[in-house]
């Protein structure tokens, strides 16, 4: 049964390119690119080729500012913890947002734990960053600024330009997570004033388990791993090379099918949007409405919860994300729908379908069929819906 | 994740809906979690549970476990429906995943106030207010956090003091 797969974001199927650019280095007889010997020259060449691939990606000036990593959590965890180990002295204050993700959240709480203070500024009903609230949190003690580029739950895009031009003035330290942009949006550091970017390869139709983290020249942090000489000293290790061709590949694809895909995400888009308006009551979308990653909607299903509907559209064959609390296993409402203003019940009726290139308007309007009767059966069984409707 | 009893349970639950002048309710819900869950029942000079009902919101063990709780407690006396608890629930069921347990709590609790709410309309006295479930936070031995800026809370709700927002005790409306 072919699964229609709209949780792209999560995970799916790779280009036949990316299959094979990773299925040659699998067969390859690479040494490690450390070697002194050819063997190690096959394997350097093969890294470095998709160093220069990925650098292009996010135009960075030298392409030895990119560095590999295992994905999106260890870029940032490399980042944060990295300035704010080596910069302990000088400042212990950190300006984040309430809506980033886990990865940014819980390294900042470990950093809690070590006496560094955190400010987080909250977003508006639509997801977005004030800049000015940005430049007001900063202090004569910050060290960095953690903000993301697109949140993976909602979408939304955030001003990092502007924010990138007050931590300059400031002269802090910018860190972004762009895990859910790089690679679907334009990400270009020669427009971003960020100091510090975070990416994953499973986020452009790379295998995921690796991913990078771009370092503009001059900026001084501590290594996450400490070993070998690897990445020019940043970051230890023998590298990924299987993952990481795959990543270069596709990172080329992204930059060269870009505008394809993002035509292409937004048909669906519009699809799903006013598919969902027509034949869904009592829905709520989150994010903003045009400041947005193409290939997302994110809609809180009022009264009924999200766990349900995930499993009733699993039996039909169809694949999609929930951000209810029991669905998490962290038990709790997703700290991102809270931020804009959702209470907790619809917060846990939360919905985020994504797409991509494997998508076609007929997995749209499947989803939209099995999604009506599903919603209806639990809203039946629903003491939620039962109050509401009496109460109207 | 979830066993082929749980998934029949799911795609087929027994016993939903409203019932029209029950002689007992029980409304218990965790707000953390999501679930909330309504028992009725109607209770015969036997002191048997001749007709029972639910209405769940919630994950598919949390409307697994409503389904399966009814079932479980259709025709029993009241003294045996308080007998069931979550433990015999989730065994019924085949065992529940780890983190979903919680979601049988909240079964045992809606049957057993709407049994000692039948018995207080009996005695004349008021129906208990609906209560919640356990706060999971201090069940999984972990400290409190606010859900929205993650910051370390004193307890599990008030004002979070690193984000200013108000963490509400119960933002579900309870009965």
């Amino acid at each position: 049964m072919r699964i229609i797969n709209l949780d792209r974001i999560s995970g799916g199927s790779l280009p036949p390119e990316v299959q094979e650019a990773m299925v040659e280095a699998v067969r390859a007889e690479w040494g490690n690119p450390s070697s002194q010997h050819r063997l190690g020259d096959r394997g350097a060449e093969a890294l470095e080729k998709a160093r220069k691939q990925v650098a292009c990606l996010i135009n960075a000036r030298q392409e030895k500012e990119v560095v590999f990593t295992s994905g999106g959590t260890e870029s940032i965890n490399h980042a944060i913890k990295g300035v704010a180990l080596s910069k302990g002295e000088k400042g212990r204050h950190i300006v984040t947002s309430n809506i980033e993700h886990n990865a940014v959240l819980r390294t900042l709480r470990r950093l809690r734990m070590m006496d560094f203070q955190v400010t987080s500024v909250p977003v508006d009903d639509t997801g977005l960053v004030n800049p000015d609230d940005v430049g007001k949190a900063i202090r004569e003690d910050t060290i960095l600024v953690t903000i993301m580029h697109a949140n993976n739950e909602i979408g939304t895009l955030q001003p990092i330009e502007e924010i990138g031009h007050i931590t300059r003035r400031k002269n802090v330290l910018f860190h972004c997570d762009a895990v859910a942009s790089t690679g679907v949006v334009p990400v270009d550091v020669q427009k971003m004033p960020v100091d510090l970017l975070s990416f994953a390869a499973n986020q452009f139709y790379g295998p995921s388990g690796v991913g990078g983290l771009y370092i503009r020249q001059g900026t001084a942090l501590w290594p996450l791993l400490d070993g070998g000489v690897q990445e020019n000293n940043k970051r230890a290790g023998t590298e990924n090379l299987i993952g990481i061709v795959g990543m270069g590949t596709a990172a080329e694809l992204a930059v060269r099918d870009m505008s394809q895909r993002t035509a292409h995400a937004l048909r669906l888009k519009h699809r799903l949007r006013e598919g969902l308006k027509a034949r869904i009551s009592h829905i709520l979308f989150n994010g903003h409405p045009e400041r947005s990653v193409p290939n997302l909607v994110s809609v809180s299903i009022q009264f009924i919860e999200g766990e349900g509907i995930v499993l009733m559209l699993d039996e039909e064959g169809i694949a999609v994300s929930t951000r209810s609390a029991c669905a998490a296993g962290a038990l709790q409402a997703s700290h991102v729908l809270l931020s804009i203003g959702r209470d907790f019940a619809d917060a846990q009726g939360t919905l985020v379908v994504s797409f991509g290139t494997d998508n076609t308007e007929e997995d749209i309007d499947r989803f939209l069929t099995v999604l009506e009767g599903s919603v209806q059966t639990l809203r039946d069984m629903s003491p939620l819906y039962r109050k509401a409707m009496a109460a109207s | 994740m979830y066993s082929s009893t749980v998934m029949d349970h799911f795609r087929n639950p027994r016993n939903v809906g409203e019932m029209k002048d029950p002689d007992g309710i029980g409304e218990v819900g965790n707000p953390l979690c999501g679930d909330m869950m309504t028992i009725f029942i109607k209770v015969g000079d036997d002191d048997r549970i001749h007709d029972i009902k639910f209405l769940t919101f919630g994950c598919g063990a949390a409307i697994a476990v409503s389904s399966m709780i009814t079932e479980m407690a259709k025709g029993k006396t009241l003294e045996e429906a308080n007998q069931i608890t979550n433990k015999s629930v989730a065994e019924a069921l085949e065992g529940l995943p780890r983190n979903k347990l919680h979601c049988s709590n909240l079964g045992a609790d809606a049957l057993h106030l709407a049994i000692e709410n039948y018995q207080r309309k009996k005695e004349g006295k008021p129906p208990l207010e609906g209560r919640e479930g356990e706060s999971h936070m201090h069940e999984h031995g972990e400290s409190c956090y606010c859900p929205y800026c993650d910051a370390n809370m004193r307890s599990s709700a008030g004002i979070c003091e690193n984000c200013g927002r108000n963490v509400p005790a119960s933002p579900f409306p309870v009965v």
